[in-house]
């Protein structure tokens, strides 16, 4: 299956039953997708206006109770920021799929990682994290799909799945585990659904005018954040018991640099991969532990090198942090990834 | 001893936070009587708007939606279509509805969306304190156009009902006052007859209701509604700007 | 094949992608690892269409693959583009209707078929690119011949199912085709 149909078939199986988003390439098949399928099973796809209605949408029907997404790349995401800031503020789950392409402005339409930034740091103004899980194959999308749903259900924090244009237009064999039973979701009693003269009113809102109050609301959700951090940290480790030198990459990249590990170990360079596959929470102490033995790092990504910091601070500069990135579009080759390696390690082979 | 003047049950207790003098009040009362009247609190969903009337959320009884800026028709889209056997309503003020989101509100009216927007139209940004509005009338001073709307430098102001009314989509559009009793009435008869449109299944309804802002305009209540009716409804006349209730069938 | 990595390279409207999904289908039947990944445009139709794909007994660790074990050229610009990252001992194919020149690399193995010619000449008109799979299966032995046939039976869309024998043809024309 193509990884972005993978994607939406993905959250069908999951429960997804609302679609709202906008076409852009690489992403498009995702939405074709799913206003192929949606109206089969009683779901809704609609195309909006605009990438800043389609996450509207989304944090309407997110408040409404019910499972629902979003899809679009890198230009649509920054139109989508007020609504993702909007819909953390307000504790409202949703899924947003980012299948990135080359940035700033229009950019290009190659795959990239250039929205690492704005994933992890400021998908949106406010004091606030999404969840964000970057996937290296289409069967991993598949999988981080349902389980992205089921964590911003649980924490009432969005999620993001950052794939780029490599992942959604190739195409892997994937099992997605299809259910003709519908998917149960947790009963959210905050939903504003009807009060059916119940209950008191429920209001979904990120409006706190005392000052002190929105404190209090804000320190509350760090605290969830914590709980995040402590429980739903993941991370990928490949050769890195007896590890000197360290890759650090994520998504499509992760899977370029694990080919120039293998061949490099083939030289006798002993050498690991840590691929972060939550970007945030970020894998710190997975770093930090692998730091006690090697020698130094290198971040391999398809930008100009977003991620080192979050490495360097994860592993408190305790070793060199080394940066070999292409972007634009460009996708690095194995071999330009060895060469790296190997002069990372001094030549030494 | 006989009640025969109560607040609606769709109004919370909390008392609202709007200037004397201002309409709001008078509309959110009539928003409440005809949920009120129509039993339909327990299935309405409200969304609020960014302007004077945020904190709306605080003020209906029924579940509540915050929407950022001028959003609200897509927030309301997001709920309907995941919730069709909902009422939704939306309130918005004219910078919410006619600038910051014409595109939501236009194709929320075009998709035939199956919601309700109370748009209250002042002709000033009230909450941030009096700038000239996408409907603030030709050569009226705000804080952002002290010398007066010059047209030809800022162009002309925004007759929603009337370019809606160009749209497939929309089912119900009119524009009411509440500057006295008689418009009172006629407004309630609006919102009714809005929010009956979206009950019967037939889509997309708005009410726009011509209102004062005596604070920004720096008039008192009264002067405001004199204001009101000097000016605005002549360039913003009352009436009925398309009602094809009749012909649209459910959804 | 321990590990096959090609890229198929074209004019889009030849089958560029459809030809990729078949052979990364095949080897799915064979219960291999394969990924296909399509270079993607501005273009939808008549640009130049090329796709990556690879077939391995381990874990795909990258899907664009840069230095190919097998080429399959359907134009100038693709085999101008491409010949040189054929790695030493690799297999060339090159659909010699529309690519005039020669190879002049001595350590690929190349053969030249006019596919496009033989699909026209046949009344196989739109599987040139089908043929050229009959010719990499003869050249390579990527999957064997009761794969392909599973294979052509489902990846031909449900609606041309009549088109399957005609298919069969071409893999076989391409399969025989002597230089």
């Amino acid at each position: 299956m193509k990884g972005n149909e993978a994607l939406a078939e993905a959250a069908i199986q999951a429960g997804c039953t609302r679609f709202f988003g906008y076409p852009i390439t690489p992403q498009t098949e995702l939405a074709a997708y799913m206003a192929k399928r949606l109206p089969k099973i009683g779901g809704v796809f609609l195309q909006a206006e605009s990438e800043v209605s389609a996450i509207n949408m989304l944090q309407g029907a997110g408040a409404a109770g019910v499972r629902a997404m979003t899809s679009s790349s890198s230009p649509g995401i920054s139109l989508k920021a007020e609504g993702i800031s909007y819909m953390a503020g307000a504790d409202v789950p949703g899924l947003i799929i980012n299948v990135q392409r080359g940035g700033p402005g229009l950019g290009g339409i190659q795959p990239s990682q250039a929205d690492y930034w704005q994933a992890t740091k400021a998908p949106g103004h406010g004091d606030f994290h999404i969840l964000v899980f970057a996937p290296n194959s289409v069967q991993e999308m598949v999988d981080l799909v349902s389980h992205a749903f089921d964590l911003s259900d649980n924490y009432r924090v969005p999620a993001m799945i950052l794939a780029d244009g490599l992942l959604g237009q190739m195409m892997e064999p994937v099992e997605i585990k299809s259910s003709d039973e519908k998917v149960e979701l947790p009963k959210k009693q905050w939903a504003t659904c009807g009060h059916n003269n119940e209950r008191e009113h429920n209001i979904v809102n990120s409006l706190f005018l005392q000052a002190n109050e929105l404190e209090r609301v804000v320190r509350e959700r760090f605290e969830r954040y914590k709980v995040i951090e402590e429980n739903e940290t993941m991370c990928e480790k490949y050769m890195t018991d007896d590890a000197d030198y360290i890759v650090v990459a994520f998504g499509a990249t992760a899977r370029v640099a694990k080919a120039a590990v293998k061949d490099a170990r083939a030289k006798g360079i002993k050498i690991g991969l840590v691929r972060p596959i939550t970007l945030w929470p970020f894998p710190k102490e997975e770093l930090k532990e692998v730091a006690v033995n090697a020698k130094s790092f290198l971040c391999v990504e398809m930008n100009m090198g977003q991620m080192v910091e979050d490495v360097k601070l994860a592993i408190d500069c305790s070793r060199p942090v080394e940066f070999f990135g292409r972007t634009g579009g460009v996708i690095p080759t194995p071999a330009e990834v060895l060469e790296q390696i190997v002069k990372l390690s001094g030549g030494e082979q | 001893m006989a009640v025969v003047f109560k607040k609606p049950n769709a109004l919370t207790d909390k008392p609202t936070h709007y200037c004397p003098g201002c309409t709001h009040g008078i509309v959110h009362r009539l928003v409440a009587e005809c949920i009120d009247e129509l039993g339909i609190e327990g299935k309405a969903i409200g969304v609020a708007p960014v302007g004077c009337a945020v904190m709306a959320y605080d003020y209906f009884s029924c579940d509540m939606i915050q929407a950022p800026h001028g959003r609200a028709p897509a927030i309301a889209t997001g709920v309907k279509r995941s919730l069709p056997d909902s009422f939704v309503f939306t309130y918005q003020g004219d910078g919410d509805l006619a600038a910051i989101g014409t595109a939501e509100t236009i194709h929320a009216a075009a998709r035939g969306e199956n919601i309700t927007i109370i748009f209250i139209n002042n002709a000033i940004y009230g909450m941030t304190g009096g700038q000239m509005a996408p409907t603030t009338l030709p050569s009226q001073v705000t804080q952002t156009s002290p010398y007066g709307r010059n047209v030809n430098e800022v162009g002309y102001p925004i007759k929603m009902c009337e370019m809606l009314s160009t749209l497939d989509g929309a089912t119900y559009l009119e524009r009411v006052s509440v500057d006295c009793v008689k418009n009172v009435n006629a407004t309630k008869r609006a919102i009714k007859k809005a929010f009956q449109t979206q009950i019967d299944g037939k889509g997309f309804s708005l009410v726009e209701v011509i209102s004062t802002c005596p604070t920004n305009w720096g008039l008192s209540p009264n002067a405001a509604l004199d204001w009101l009716r000097d000016n605005m409804i002549p360039y913003y006349p009352l009436g009925v700007y398309k009602d094809s209730t009749s012909d649209k069938e459910e959804k | 094949m321990q590990e096959f990595n090609s890229i198929l390279a074209g004019f889009g409207g030849q089958g560029i992608l459809f030809m990729g999904k078949a052979i990364a289908y095949a080897g799915l039947i064979d219960g291999k690892e394969v990924s296909w990944l399509p270079s993607y445009g501005p273009e939808m139709r008549g640009g130049t269409a090329n796709c990556s794909v690879c077939i391995s007994e381990e874990d795909i660790c990258s899907p664009l693959v840069t230095n190919p074990n097998v080429l399959i050229a359907m134009n100038l610009p693709s085999f101008d583009k491409f010949i040189d990252t054929v790695v030493p001992g690799g297999t060339v194919i090159i659909d010699s209707t529309l690519v005039s020149k020669k190879v002049d690399r001595t350590d690929v193995n190349v053969s030249y078929i006019p596919a496009t010619e033989i699909a026209e000449s046949k009344g196989l008109k739109g599987l040139a690119n089908i043929i050229l799979i009959g010719k990499l299966l003869e050249q390579t032995n990527f999957c064997s011949y009761e794969t392909i046939e599973k294979t052509i039976n489902e990846v031909v869309p449900a609606r041309k199912k009549n088109l399957i024998p005609k298919n069969m043809e071409a893999i076989n024309i391409g399969m025989n085709y002597k230089n």
